[in-house]
């Protein structure tokens, strides 16, 4: 490395510095970490600060404390019905960012299909989901069937957007790379289209992920007897606020658990990029 | 005075009626346009042109003169809208076809999944009906660039030079017969330049490959080729066939020679003239 008369002299000097550096990088991570804790700790005491002071009634609005003793004491009743809402955001999840991938694929080999339903799934898009929730429920009945086509429906657009925009987004010089190999369709797609098309995917499936819990709810919220969704309607009509807030920390918790998978499913696929994006 | 510049072809237009089988490149009267909203736009214009197989050729001339056109109708990624060309006897599609054509565009578009050595590999995973293997491995070749050891690395783990050189391995993955550069140094910084410059004709010597290679630098057009296209723009059209008369075993060095002054002078003249 260096000469051995610097060696004695510079080195202890050298590695001080680097620890100093290290100290300030890792007061800087853990600070970054804080932050956000910070904010949701003021917003909880505001809240309670609020309700204590203006006297807020407990069925208008329940304490943080009160929130959180209804969570502990209703804890069964809460997660047996938080268990059907998982199910049918899960599989509308699934389902609508499949159909969404392959309509996508579809889209991006087609020109013309491309261009004859895409203004058609806009338009569709438009409608809002707590106007399609009602039809959909008389199409399909009232068991789990309407529930999950709502999530699919919420999780299919944004997904379907994205992946057209992914497939088509190739480096322009590596398609013609590529038609300079002769590669044939299949293999531009499966060696190229498809890996450019997965960080476009996933930002696509993070909104689909909290999409899904919404459109579970609101599949909910019409004749429903059980799920989160269910139980927030039942819980308005009984002005029994805590139990509400209960429904909705869990019904936030779901889509935080199902975010933070795709996030963690998207770190183990796409290793490629040089900074993993913080989100 | 070198055997390079005798060996090398005379100008296109008083070239003799030879089959067009013998040259690498063969072309007549190459008409490209291109449509735009407001305007139509002649990116080559008569083009006539003989490259000897083997030969160093250098396409120089300022932006819009038709020089990467001119290589894209070459690898039929372009097809002109009248004239004729061959390339290896042949049409540029069957040539395409046939592998025998290798191309390093300005961006090494790289695919940023794969590491060094898959992305040398990728030529002979697609069409693999087709796929020509050269004689060296793909470790063999990325030896060859320069880049032994960084054979796991990811694109976004080496500097622009070294990316370069990874498509520059990958072009020659497939054992083309022709090598089609487009500005392919024209991002690096000089010395990153200079080194891939004395590189790249140590290659083609190992090789014995036909090399077209686009620039923006008179330096690099003269140091390189054994003899220099300089075109001219609106409409692309050839305004010039330089020889270079600059030994064969050239080092940079070489660049300070009398000769080389002399030669970039003169391709700066009529640079500028176009």
């Amino acid at each position: 490395m260096s000469a051995p008369a610097d060696t004695l002299t510079a080195a202890p000097h050298l590695d001080d510095e680097e620890a100093r550096y290290r100290e300030v990088q890792r007061r800087e991570r853990w600070r970054r970490r804080a932050m956000p804790a910070l904010g949701i700790v003021g917003l909880i005491a505001l809240w309670w600060a609020v309700v204590a002071i203006f006297q807020v009634k407990p069925f208008i609005a329940p304490s943080p404390w009160a929130v959180l003793q209804t969570l502990y004491v209703k804890r069964d009743v809460l997660l047996a019905n938080l268990l059907p809402t998982a199910g049918e955001a899960l599989g509308g999840f699934l389902l609508g960012n499949l159909v969404a991938i392959a309509v996508a694929t579809l889209f991006v080999h087609n020109r013309r299909l491309q261009e004859i339903f895409f203004p058609v799934v806009v338009m569709f898009n438009s409608i809002p989901v707590v106007a399609k929730a009602p039809i959909l429920v008389l199409l399909m009945g009232n068991g789990v069937e309407p529930k999950i086509a709502i999530a699919a429906l919420v999780c299919f657009f944004p997904t379907l957007v994205n992946s057209v925009r992914g497939l088509e987004a190739v480096n322009p010089q590596a398609m013609e790379l590529m038609r300079v190999l002769s590669a044939s369709r299949r293999e531009i797609f499966f060696k190229l289209r498809v890996f450019s098309a997965l960080p476009f995917l996933f930002s696509a499936l993070r909104i689909a992920a909290s999409m899904s819990v919404i459109g579970a709810v609101v599949g909910e919220w019409i004749g429903a007897t059980q799920g989160i969704g269910a139980m927030i309607i039942q819980a308005t009509y009984n002005f029994d606020s805590a139990l509400l807030y209960a429904a909705i920390v869990m019904s936030a918790a779901l889509s935080g658990s199902f975010f933070l998978a795709i996030v963690a499913l998207e770190r183990a696929i796409i290793r490629w990029q040089p900074e993993s994006h913080m989100t | 005075m070198s055997a390079v510049a005798a060996a090398a072809p005379r100008p296109a237009g008083d070239a003799p009626a030879t089959a067009a089988a013998d040259w690498a490149v063969s072309c007549r009267n190459l008409q490209v346009r291109f449509f735009t909203e407001r305007r139509a736009i002649t990116a080559l214009q008569g083009l006539s042109l003989d490259v000897a197989v083997g030969e160093f050729l250098t396409l120089l001339g300022p932006s819009g003169c038709g020089k990467s056109t001119f290589l894209r109708v070459v690898a039929d990624l372009i097809q002109p809208n009248s004239g004729e060309i061959r390339v290896f006897g042949a049409q540029p599609e069957a040539a395409r076809l046939q592998r025998d054509i290798g191309f390093v565009f300005q961006d090494p578009a790289l695919l940023p999944w794969r590491n060094a050595l898959q992305n040398v590999e990728l030529p002979l995973q697609v069409a693999v009906g087709r796929a020509r293997r050269a004689k060296a491995t793909p470790r063999e070749l990325l030896e060859l660039v320069g880049l032994k050891g960084s054979e796991q690395a990811y694109p976004h783990e080496l500097s622009g030079g070294m990316r370069q050189r990874v498509s520059i391995a990958r072009a020659l993955a497939s054992d083309p017969k022709i090598l089609l550069m487009d500005e392919p140094f024209g991002a690096l910084d000089e010395i990153t330049r200079d080194r891939l410059n004395e590189e790249l004709r140590r290659v083609w010597r190992e090789l014995g490959i036909t090399v077209l290679f686009v620039t923006h630098s008179i330096h690099e057009a003269a140091y390189l080729g054994q003899r220099v296209l300089m075109m001219a723009a609106n409409p692309g059209r050839v305004r010039a066939v330089v020889p270079v008369t600059l030994p064969a075993g050239r080092t940079l060095a070489s660049r300070e020679s009398s000769e080389f002054v002399a030669l970039t002078s003169e391709l700066r003249r009529l640079l500028e003239t176009c």
